[in-house]
């Protein structure tokens, strides 16, 4: 089981989170709606829960629940530039199809 | 793949329900567009890196050009490209008469309420001409953000008046993009150093652009934003900066002041890098090339600089002591001294403005985007990306807004610094018999009488059912919406009959005429109360004589002798010669006589009208 990181997000998160004052890290996670069943979740995080597993790359803490950890393993964040557009971006090994704007997914 | 932000916890909002806000900047000068993006607060830059849009439009047909481009011609083409368009925003044609400078274009349909540029491409507003520069940031936060924008917060400089803020709205609104609110310039910069996060506090917004000067003293009440005072100087900013510079390596050079076009803008160039190196360095070599082949050398160092720019920047100061004491509070009451604008970024004004508030002013973000970075903050708020925060942050109306009543007095019914939204009702009659209608003239202002307060709008009510003076029963509400943009309706109780109107953009203010309109009202506030007084006792007199004449005509031949009428006459004619006399004593004093002498006449006609109303019943019928 592994999530990692790419140089680039984990430079946008340090800067997110210092700008946000507080938060020991972020989380990852996925949640059924949208159009194509799943939803990524992509979140400030304050505190480690009970069934989260944590994964570190390039020094930034990444809180996965159990239970999504089954729908992103092998996941890669990323923070890419398409066109004036920037934002975080889910390289998904498991996903087999995702609607057309990608908010949504399924396994 | 969409590409996605940061959420604070537990708020990852569904897919296609992310609500994508933006916060502009209007500027007279450039303008700026930046918006909330996990969690942080940012300008948005062009596909070249460049996060300044000039707010200058060029008509060239077919296309219009905004921004760079156009700013890039307008020296060539200085008819067909619009620049500071804020500045005419709001104002009628006779209005624009009045201000100093008459901007350079064709105007055309001279005295229409509102003024329309004349180009290449047609005719067009400043309403439409702000739309293409809001059109162009709106589309940069489209692309930018990845989807349309939900909403957006404009800002507008404390001083616009509902006009001026009319005009801004509906520019937004013909750029197609959905204004969550206006907010004022100054406010926004508070909001950008999160000086909204404590519930009470007294700051200085110090904002010195390229052109113009304003200061604004803040008063932040239980989390409501109150502007106590506003001030500034319309032709002061970093050009003046600029030509001090230029004039200064001028005679250092020995060059003489009939230089021709090319040469003063590119000594003006060299000035303006000058200022801009001295900002880091404490000294910058200057070269100017003369252009005979020649080349002229020299050095400017920042105490030299200082010295030089220092009576501009003091200038800045004035309208600085005015503000405060239009606010009555002292330099100690001030808990923060925010700067905007890029002018303070020369590190001499930070010096003098610290020195003048005897504190350190506040300078960590970008003086040229913290307006926009404000006005993002509360776009991100308000299009609803952070449920549970309940600010709503609240603003007030600048100058008091009433209705004329009779003798050309105004009635206020919303008084200045009330916090908006608000609406007030207040209840008026009539003051004829049988009157059917009743204008009502909305008017702004500190004064008491109309002539000195600024007219807004005026409407009709009619259909009144015929009625005895002062049994009418007409309400008047007024409304003014979080934008500071007022509604006036007016309506008849027993009928229910209504008319109201919104205040449009055909009048405006300029920038220093609240201030003075402010100052007025105190500078005359004795001489207005004599003159309310007086016009007071004029309609007094004058509903008096009227009541009379209808009385004499009723049933004078019947119950007066004809020397009675005539005393009751001369009395009348005395009290008119009175009314129409300056001292509003001797017309109560006339009055009061006028009373005296009719009070037998009155008796006379209330015994007749018991004996008319009892005339064929009987005694016992009204125990």
């Amino acid at each position: 089981m592994s999530i990692t990181l790419t140089e680039a997000a984990a430079n946008h998160i340090h800067s997110f989170l210092k700008n946000r004052g507080s938060g020991l890290g972020i989380r990852l996670g996925v949640r059924t709606s949208g159009c194509s069943g799943m939803a990524y979740v992509l979140e400030f995080a304050d505190s480690i829960d009970e069934n989260d597993q944590v994964f570190e790359g390039h020094g930034v803490k990444v809180l996965v629940d159990a239970k999504s950890l089954l729908y992103l393993d092998g996941t890669e964040l990323d923070y890419t530039r398409e066109g004036l557009n920037e934002g975080f971006k889910f390289n998904n090994p498991n996903v087999k199809d995702a609607c057309g704007c990608g908010e949504s997914f399924t396994i | 793949m969409a590409l996605l932000q940061l959420s604070e916890p537990g708020q990852s909002s569904a897919p296609h329900q992310r609500k994508l806000s933006a916060g502009i900047d209007l500027g007279t000068t450039n303008s700026l567009v930046a918006s909330v993006r996990s969690g942080k607060a940012e300008t948005l830059a062009d596909s070249e890196g460049r996060h300044l849009l000039p707010s200058v439009v060029r008509y060239i047909g077919p296309s219009i050009a905004v921004g760079y481009q156009a700013k890039a011609e307008s020296v060539r083409d200085p008819l067909n490209t619009i620049v500071s368009v804020k500045r005419l925003l709001g104002r009628s044609v006779t209005e624009l008469k009045t201000l100093g400078s008459r901007p350079p274009y064709r105007f055309s349909g001279e005295n229409r309420a509102v003024p329309r540029i004349h180009t290449v491409m047609g005719d067009f507003s400043p309403v439409e001409i702000s739309a293409e520069i809001l059109k162009s940031l709106g589309q940069r936060a489209t692309r930018t953000l990845g989807g349309e924008l939900d909403g957006v917060v404009i800002t507008v400089p404390a001083y616009f008046d509902d006009a001026q803020r009319q005009a801004t709205k509906d520019a937004a609104r013909l750029a197609g993009l959905k204004v969550l609110r206006l907010l004022n310039e100054p406010t926004a910069a508070a909001v950008a150093y999160g000086l909204d996060a404590d519930s009470d506090g007294v700051h200085a917004i110090y904002d010195l652009g390229g052109g113009t000067f304003d200061i604004s003293i803040l008063r932040l009440r239980r989390g409501v934003f109150e502007v106590m005072a506003t001030g500034g100087d319309s032709a002061l900013g970093g050009d003046d900066i600029d030509r001090v510079l230029a004039e200064w390596i001028m005679g250092q050079a020995g060059i003489s002041d009939d230089v021709d076009h090319t040469l003063r803008r590119r000594l003006l160039r060299d000035a303006c890098a000058a200022k801009e190196a001295l900002t880091e360095q404490t000294s910058c070599p200057i070269e100017l090339d003369l252009g005979d082949g020649k080349c002229w050398k020299g050095t400017l160092d920042r105490s030299q600089f200082n010295a030089l720019v220092d009576p501009i920047i003091r200038k800045t100061l004035i309208p600085c002591r005015r503000a405060l004491r239009d606010a009555g509070i002292g330099v100690q009451e001030i808990d923060n001294i925010v700067l905007v604008g890029g002018s303070t970024r020369v590190p001499r004004v930070r010096e003098l403005v610290g020195e003048f508030f005897g504190s350190h002013p506040l300078v960590d973000i970008d003086p040229d985007r913290v307006v926009a970075i404000g006005a993002a903050i509360q776009a991100d708020i308000l299009v609803g990306n952070k449920p549970g925060e309940e600010m709503l942050l609240l603003d007030v109306n600048p100058l008091s807004l009433g209705i004329e009543t009779m003798g050309g007095l105004v009635e206020k019914v919303i008084p200045r610094n009330t916090t908006i939204p608000v609406a007030r009702a207040q209840e008026f009659t009539t003051f004829k018999d049988g009157q059917t209608a009743m204008a009502i003239h909305v008017l702004q202002g500190e004064r008491e009488l109309v002539r000195d307060c600024r007219s807004l709008a005026r409407f009709e009510l009619r259909d009144i059912p015929p009625m005895v003076a002062g049994a009418a029963r007409i309400r008047v509400t007024f409304a003014v919406d979080a934008d500071g943009l007022l509604s006036v309706e007016a309506r008849e109780e027993s009928t229910g009959i209504r008319a109201s109107v919104e205040i449009k953009p055909s009048y405006g203010l300029s920038d220093g005429e609240i201030e003075s309109m402010l100052r007025d009202s105190i500078d005359h506030a004795a001489e207005d109360m004599e003159s309310r007084r007086l016009r007071e006792q004029q309609v007094e007199a004058q509903r008096v004589i009227e009541a009379l004449q209808a009385a004499l005509r009723d049933d004078g031949d019947e119950l007066l002798d004809p020397a009675e009428r005539e005393s009751i006459e001369t009395g009348l004619a005395e009290l008119k010669a009175l009314s129409v006399g300056d001292d509003h004593r001797k017309i109560k004093a006339g009055v009061q006589a006028l009373e005296e002498r009719c009070a037998f006449y009155v008796e006379r006609r209330m015994n007749a009208s018991v004996r008319k109303a009892m005339s064929g019943h009987k005694v016992e019928e009204f125990d």
